[in-house]
């Protein structure tokens, strides 16, 4: 209706002031995507985790190691389904900058536990065969271009010298949280290493994860295992796979605090924002509102005006903040991947970022609206006068 | 006292104005009638509340005390959304500023009363058709307001105020405006609105040319009528 037409050129009669206000609007809508896809990213790793897997470590700290020896214990405990184990190699590929988290896994074990890493079966059977093997994720395949059969020479940090490796596989993520940025290759192999120059590193592991039968009583057969090597050379803690990489996060939890609050701050500045683009648009139309009332028209036809405005403006910025926020998280995961492995725009955030142009455009209408419902029209046609 | 020819029955209204802390009495204890088919000009000094008065018995402000019937209806007693209906079926507006909706079109400018009403599309636009033809500015029903002259635009304002075929249309200052000629136009419109339509007017003025066409002349004064 006519409404609707008015709403459409009032918004468009002060070009560069509405054009500003969409482009700030915009920027607002850019930020508060990108944050909040961060935020998606950092928690991504707990929600990949499962509830069903625990993980032992050192309960003096992650960088001490257990032994091997523990194995057939934990393996032989009641509730436990499987058991792997691996250790944090840090490894760098050809220079710092280059970072991916590079661990050695018993292999098979490993891939039995995190079914949601998919290799192919013949990649998969080629991996275990080949001692020097290892498998990454297509992210980090497709990052340095890497092919099946391709040799990668890791530098080791923990582990000094050079270390050689034949990519046998790649996997893929079942779901768009599983990090695919990894890079696994064999105990063993490891193990050998250290063997020949560390003869007393030998046969320590970093961590072992534990699959459970039922994932009701993980916390039973978590206190039963660290109960079995307390009082020993090095005792254990046992958590949730969650819990642990929880532990990771909490380091951050004052990071992702800040991002929350920059989120909130970033809204009520565009709030700002368009509210005084609103007050300004409405003082100057005035008079034509007092028109349009002494032509009979209500007070709430004359709000749907300023408020159809508001939303307009708001959710045009909204539209072009997220024609932004793609090509900004591609390049993210392009140039950043390292640090930001699970980088992507969830649904809830596309969503969120329309209920946050609603809600800025409401909110910046209520109080041009309250003038314009309230305006007496005598006062309102004599500002023309 | 009531006389059954009259459209507007004034009775003891007054009116004040609050500036800051003390009161501002523009009209005091008025009552007059305006008979059917009249096209009355009230002149006076400016300041003497002829606006106001017009503006109390169009229903776009409320007196202090008094009543004020137009045409059988007391409009003194309707609430703000009663006397909004009101005014869109009775009252049409004719201002000095023409103020017409700068981002609409004549046209659109013209059906802008009429979508507060039933009447379909077509109904409209045949309205709005005859409206514009009265006024004769067919040819330029496609045309913004700032595409148009002074006295253009006032004759789409005018057509704004019948196409709802009102009771009653007030004007203020409607030749405030505009150049002689089209002060000319103007007034031959608004005549022949009352002769051929019998529309009541009531014209508010410090212009004597303008007032001259009226039928009828009453000064205000410093809020009280000038037996003349
Ligand atoms: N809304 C208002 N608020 C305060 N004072 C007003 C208002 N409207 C009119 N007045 C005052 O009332 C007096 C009469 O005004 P008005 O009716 O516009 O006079 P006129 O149209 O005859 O020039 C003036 O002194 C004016 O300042
Ligand atoms: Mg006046």
């Amino acid at each position: 209706m006519i409404l609707l037409k008015m709403i459409m050129k009032n918004a468009f009669r002060r070009k560069m002031r509405t054009g500003l206000t969409i482009v700030a609007m915009g920027i607002a809508i850019l930020a508060f995507g990108m944050l909040r896809t961060v935020l998606t990213a950092w928690y991504a790793g707990v929600d990949a985790s499962s509830a069903s897997r625990l993980v032992t470590r050192n309960s003096v700290s992650l960088i001490f190691p257990l032994p091997l020896a523990y194995y057939d214990k934990i393996r032989h405990t009641s509730g436990v389904r499987a058991v792997s184990y691996g250790n944090w190699f840090g490894g760098i590929y050809i220079s710092e900058k280059n970072f991916f988290a590079n661990f050695a896994v018993e292999p098979r074990s490993y891939l039995g536990l995190y079914p949601e890493l998919m290799v192919p079966e013949k990649q998969k059977a080629d991996f275990l065969r080949d001692r020097r093997g290892f498998i990454a994720g297509r992210k980090l395949a497709d990052r340095f271009g890497w092919k099946i059969g391709d040799n990668v020479t890791l530098k080791g940090t923990i582990f000094p010298g050079d270390w050689d490796f034949v990519l046998r596989g790649i996997y893929e993520g079942r779901t768009k949280t599983v990090d695919e940025t990894m890079f696994m290759f064999s105990w063993d192999y490891l193990n050998e290493g250290v063997k020949k120059m560390y003869p007393s590193m030998a046969n320590q592991v970093g961590f072992y994860v534990i699959g459970v039968a039922d994932p009701n009583l993980s916390a039973e057969v978590a206190l039963e295992i660290d109960a079995m090597f307390a009082n020993s050379r090095a005792e254990t803690l046992t958590e949730s796979e969650r819990a642990f990489v929880m532990g990771f996060i909490s380091m951050t939890e004052a990071i992702v605090m800040v991002i929350r609050i920059v989120s909130l701050v970033v809204i009520v500045i565009i709030l700002a924002v368009v509210a005084n683009t609103m007050a300004m648009t409405t003082r100057e139309r005035f008079g034509e509102y007092a028109v349009l009332k002494t032509l009979g028209y209500s007070g709430w036809h004359i709000g749907s005006l300023i408020m159809g405005e508001a939303l307009l403006i708001t959710l045009a910025g909204c539209l072009l903040g997220l024609a932004m926020t793609y090509p900004m998280v591609r390049f993210f995961t392009t140039e950043l991947g390292a640090y930001f492995p699970i980088f992507y725009v969830e649904p809830l955030t596309v969503w969120l970022d329309f209920g946050v142009a609603a809600l800025v455009g409401t909110a910046a209408a209520i109080i041009p609206m309250r003038q314009a419902i309230r305006i007496r029209i005598a006062d309102g046609l004599r500002r023309i006068g | 006292m009531q006389d059954p020819s009259s459209i507007v029955e004034i009775r003891g209204v007054s009116k004040s104005y609050r500036r800051g802390s003390h009161v501002v009495p523009v009209l005091s204890d008025i009552t007059f009638d305006i008979a059917r088919g009249e096209f009355l000009a009230i002149m006076g000094p400016s300041g003497s509340g002829k606006s106001t008065l017009l503006n109390l018995i169009a229903g776009i402000d409320r007196v202090d005390t008094g009543t004020i019937v137009v045409g059988g209806e007391d409009i003194t007693s309707l609430s703000e959304t009663e006397l909004a209906r009101w005014r869109a079926g009775n009252v049409g507006f004719i201002f000095q500023f023409y103020n017409l909706m700068p981002v609409l079109t004549a046209f659109e400018n013209v059906d802008l009363p009429l979508h507060l009403t039933g009447l379909s599309r077509s109904q409209r636009r045949e309205h709005v058709e005859m409206a514009l033809a009265m006024v004769n500015l067919t040819d330029r029903m496609e045309h913004y307001p700032a595409q148009l002259s002074g006295g253009e635009q006032q004759r789409v304002a005018i057509a704004r105020a019948i196409v709802i075929d009102p009771v009653l249309l007030v004007a203020d200052e409607p030749t405030g405006d505009l150049d002689r000629k089209s002060a000319e136009d103007v007034l031959n419109l608004m005549d022949r609105l009352n002769r051929e339509m019998g529309k009541t007017i009531i014209m508010v003025t410090h212009d004597p040319h303008a007032a001259e066409r009226a039928h009828l002349l009453r000064h205000l004064e410093k809020g009280v009528f000038n037996s003349t």
